[in-house]
Parts: structure tokens; sequence; C-alpha cells
């Protein structure tokens, strides 16, 4: 399979691979996929005064167009407010990375993750 | 180190054509060469292509202790799969309608099954151990007294597991049950005997063994005779078997090369071997590393690796000097793991983690050492990028967790 020059740019300097301890009450979790589908992604959010994203990272296990959809999204997530995160549509991701339909689940689970952080966030908050 | 990149350690996918077969094949192709069709029976161009074919013949015999009449060219194990299992099916479909296959099969035995089962046939199909190898005793009761054929692979193309043909074929003939056997992986890795063996049909590929793609052979017992139901209508060529004229530069190309592997192999199965387990030496002390298949029980080729907790094609992508295989389908639009590795019972982690290394006739020392060296630090790379990587290393149970399955 040919990947797109931005999936392999992602793939081989992924932005922000790393963890928050998700215990802190500014970050947010989000765990989604499963090993049995071939890939698990989770993102984390940490979020400042206001409700804006200050730092974002992610560990992802899947192929390269999973790998690069959610280094993609920690860029895109930092300086946004949790609102303006959750707007983030999968179709956005596809299109920037130039993913093929059969890696079009990949950005949909992007999309999933950051739901499933500002959910965890808000709920920790609560 | 090797000056060819990506190094090619894909050979159960394909050889490069051996030089000496290449170049004896271009001299059945022009006008200066032996041209002929082969079934002319008024010149002697058609003579000539006649005699190399019957050399080829008596060349792919040969290397698997057949008689040159029990081989009928085909145009590759896929042709042979077919024509030797629809074959069987059709003409004795009066004795019975039951097949007994395996989950491990290549996908030319087990479509081919399926394509009977939408005919009315009905099939079994077994599972194997969690080595890759079948239980002879689940075998044996799978059998019944409607069974007409047992159709099992000797070496899967994989996990590189060779079954005993020897053992099923005693339990088959007992019975008075056909038994196939799909030996595409087999030519040159194993020494097969037909004389002794009890196989009625065996289907053959040249371009596994360094000769060209497209054209194959199946064995077609004589003693006692195995009826066929041709597939192929036509000029009646191959004894009626598989009409269509004679594609004599592919026969002479699979004839050196069967020839070439008759004279070879003991040497290069050795050296290969070494190379293989080279590089298993290299890999197994890294954490959380399977062997897919039994280890013993193996062509000296192969090996095929789950890096736990890394998914395969990440893993490939990050090979790209390597022209390996994932056992995973995910560069298929399926995104399944293999379906071999789930028949013996890995789990989704382990089937989508695998890694299908097969060495061949000009793999070397230094690109098993490159291998390695890649290898080891691709995988570092993508368990520093793993979440499931993390969780193992806090003691977290993977099953234990509810994944929102997609």
């Amino acid at each position: 399979m040919a990947y797109s020059e931005k999936v392999l740019d992602h793939y081989e300097n992924p932005r922000n691979v790393g963890s928050f301890s998700k215990d802190e009450i500014n970050v947010g979790t989000g765990m989604v996929g499963a090993p049995a589908c071939g890939d698990v992604m989770r993102l984390q959010i940490k979020v400042g005064d206001g409700g804006v994203i200050e730092d974002a990272v992610f560990k992802t296990y899947g192929c390269g167009s999973a790998i690069a959809s959610s280094s993609l999204l920690t860029e895109w997530v930092k300086g946004k407010t949790l609102d303006e995160a959750r707007a983030i549509k999968n179709t956005e991701i596809a299109e920037e990375l130039a993913l093929p339909p059969v890696k079009i689940h990949c950005s949909v689970l992007a999309e999933d993750a950051i739901n499933a952080a500002v959910e965890d966030y808000m709920q920790k908050r609560s | 180190m090797s000056e060819k990149h990506p190094i090619y350690l894909d050979y159960s996918a394909t050889t490069p054509v051996d030089k000496r077969v290449a170049d004896k094949m271009c001299s059945y192709l022009t006008l200066d060469g032996v041209f002929g069709n082969p079934a002319s029976r008024s010149h002697a161009f058609g003579w000539d292509a006649e005699a190399a074919v019957e050399e080829a013949r008596k060349q792919v015999a040969a290397l698997v202790g057949a008689n040159p009449k029990e081989i009928v060219f085909t145009s590759g194990a896929t042709e042979s799969d077919n024509l030797a299992i629809k074959g069987v099916a059709h003409f004795y479909r009066k004795s019975g309608k039951h097949i007994v296959t395996c989950k491990t099969e290549h996908k030319a035995v087990l479509d081919t099954c399926r394509q009977l089962e939408r005919e009315g046939y009905e099939v079994t199909y077994l599972d194997p151990e969690q080595n890759g190898l079948l239980d002879l005793g689940k075998l044996e009761d799978a059998l019944r007294d409607d069974t007409i054929l047992v159709s099992i692979m000797h070496v899967n193309n994989e996990i590189g597991v060779i079954q005993d043909i020897a053992a099923i074929g005693e339990i088959c003939r007992s019975r008075k049950i056909l038994f196939h056997v799909d030996a595409a992986q087999s030519p040159g890795k194993v020494s097969i005997n037909l004389d002794e063996l009890k196989v009625d049909l065996m289907s053959f590929s040249a371009h596994k063994v360094y000769g060209p793609k497209g054209v194959g052979a199946l064995y077609v017992q004589r003693k006692p005779r195995v009826r066929l139901e041709a597939q192929m209508h036509g000029g009646g060529h191959e004894r009626g078997m598989r009409s269509g004229t004679l594609a004599t530069h592919q026969i002479v190309g699979m004839g050196e090369a069967f020839r070439i592997a008759s004279e070879e192999m003991e040497e290069e199965n050795k050296r290969i071997l070494s190379l293989r387990n080279r590089l298993w030496e290299g890999l197994k002390d890294m954490e959380e590393v399977y062997v897919n298949g039994d280890i013993d029980q193996r062509i000296p080729g192969n090996i095929n690796i789950s890096f736990n907790f890394v998914e395969g094609e990440s893993l490939l992508m990050a090979l790209k000097d390597l022209a390996i295989s994932s056992g995973s389908a995910c560069t298929s639009a399926s995104l399944e793991p293999s379906y071999v590795l789930r028949a013996l019972g890995r789990n989704d982690e382990l089937a989508h983690s695998s890694i299908r290394f097969s060495i061949g006739r000009f793999t070397t020392e230094q690109d098993i050492d490159y291998t390695i060296d890649h290898v080891r630090t691709a995988v570092n790379k993508l368990r520093e990028l793993s979440p499931l990587w993390d969780m193992y290393k806090d003691g977290i149970d993977l099953d234990s967790i509810e994944w929102a399955a997609h």
C-alpha cells in the first residue's frame, strides 16, 4: 500500500508521544479500539483554566494510518477549547492525511478518542 | 552489508527464477530455438518440443519419486488443487459426497471446497493443534463411510510446518479414501518419495522452486489408478486430464528448476537452516516474541514470529528495507488477522503481530544481520508508541479489559 507523505511523516516522526498520569484531575484519557481489531488509541489531554487544552499526548497500537491520525490529532487539539476539540470530524483528519477508503476507520477512531478523552475529563469534574 | 535494498525475505511468496533456468527457457521461444507445438506430430518442430516436455516431465518426476507418466502439467498449484479436488469429487460423486480438509490450508484448497459445498458436497474443516500440526486421531474420527477425499497440505505457506503425510496416507489408504496433498511449498525443501508415500494426488508449483510463474503440475497416481473428471476441456492434452497447448518454455523451466533442486537441495537446506537459526538467535532474547508453528517440524527457510503488542502492518512499514509479509492481512482490504494463526488458537493480538520471514537461495549472512538489527530497532520504537506495551509493563492483563470492538 502506498502511504501519503503526511502519513509517512507522522509515522516516522510522531508528535507528542507519551502519557500523563490519568489520576490527575485536569487530565482526560480516552482509550478506544480493541487489540482484536488491530488498533488501540490512547489519547490524553491536559486541560487548563478556562477549559482550554494545554497539552495532548498519545500512544497508538495500530497501522501507520492509525498512528498518523492520532499524532495529527494531538497537534490539532492543543490550544482548542473542549467544544472546539469535540467538533473535529474524522473527515477532516482523513482529508488532511489523504487516507485511502480502507483506512478511514483510523480517522473515525481518532475522533472517538478525542470525544472519549473530553468525556473522561468532564466526568472527573462533575 | 548487502548492496541491494530492499532485502528479499519472501521466498514463500515466490522466488526469483534461477539464471540457469531462465537461460534454458529462452531457447524454447524464438525461431532459432525449439518453439514448436509439442502436440504437432507431423514435423520435427513438434517432435523436438515434445522431447523437451518429456525430459522436463522426467525431471519433475525424479525430484518427487514419481513415474513421469503420473505428472500432469498445469498452470500452477492453484489449478492443480482445483483439478485434483473438483476432479475427484465430480468423478466419484456416486461413492459419496464428503471431503475432509484442514482450516490452515491454502485458499486454493479452501475456496475449491467452498465451491463444492455450493454444489451439494459436505466438507469437514479440521482444526490443527496449537503447533499447526494435525492430530491424526481427530483426522481419523472425521472420516465417514461416504468420505471420498482427504486434502491436506504438505508444508504450510504461512508457518512452514510439515504435516505427516506418510501417516495420513496410511490412514486414508486403509479406509480406501483418496488422499490429495497440496505440496506447492515443499519441493526442494523436504524430500518427497511418492513411490513409497500412499498419496494419490499431489500439487506442485514451479515458481516456489526458482522456476517460472504460470506453470505447475499435478501428480496423479497410476497404481492404484486414480480417476479425475477434467476441468479444462479441449484437445485432450495430458491424457485428457488437462487440455490446452503445453507451454514448452514454462515446462522446460519447471523441469530445470526441479533438476537443480534434486542436485542441490541437501547442501542448500543446510545453509538456509543455518541462516534461519542465525535470525532466530538474533531475535529470541527480545521480550514477548513467539514463533508461530512447530519449530522442529518445519522447513528450513521459514520462520513466522509474533512480536506482541506491535501491530504487523506498522511493523512492515518500519521495515520497508525488508521485503517480508505480515501474517495479518491488514494490507489487504479485509483487515482480518491471519486465518492460519487464528486456527492455531493464537489470540488476536499475536495474530495481528506476526511477520513471516522466508529465506532462500540468494539470502546472505549479511542480509540476516541487517534484518536482525532493523527488526529490533523497529519493534522497540513501535513498543514505545504502543499503549498495550505500556499496560503490559504495568502488569495489566489485557484480557481483563472490556474492549469496544469496532
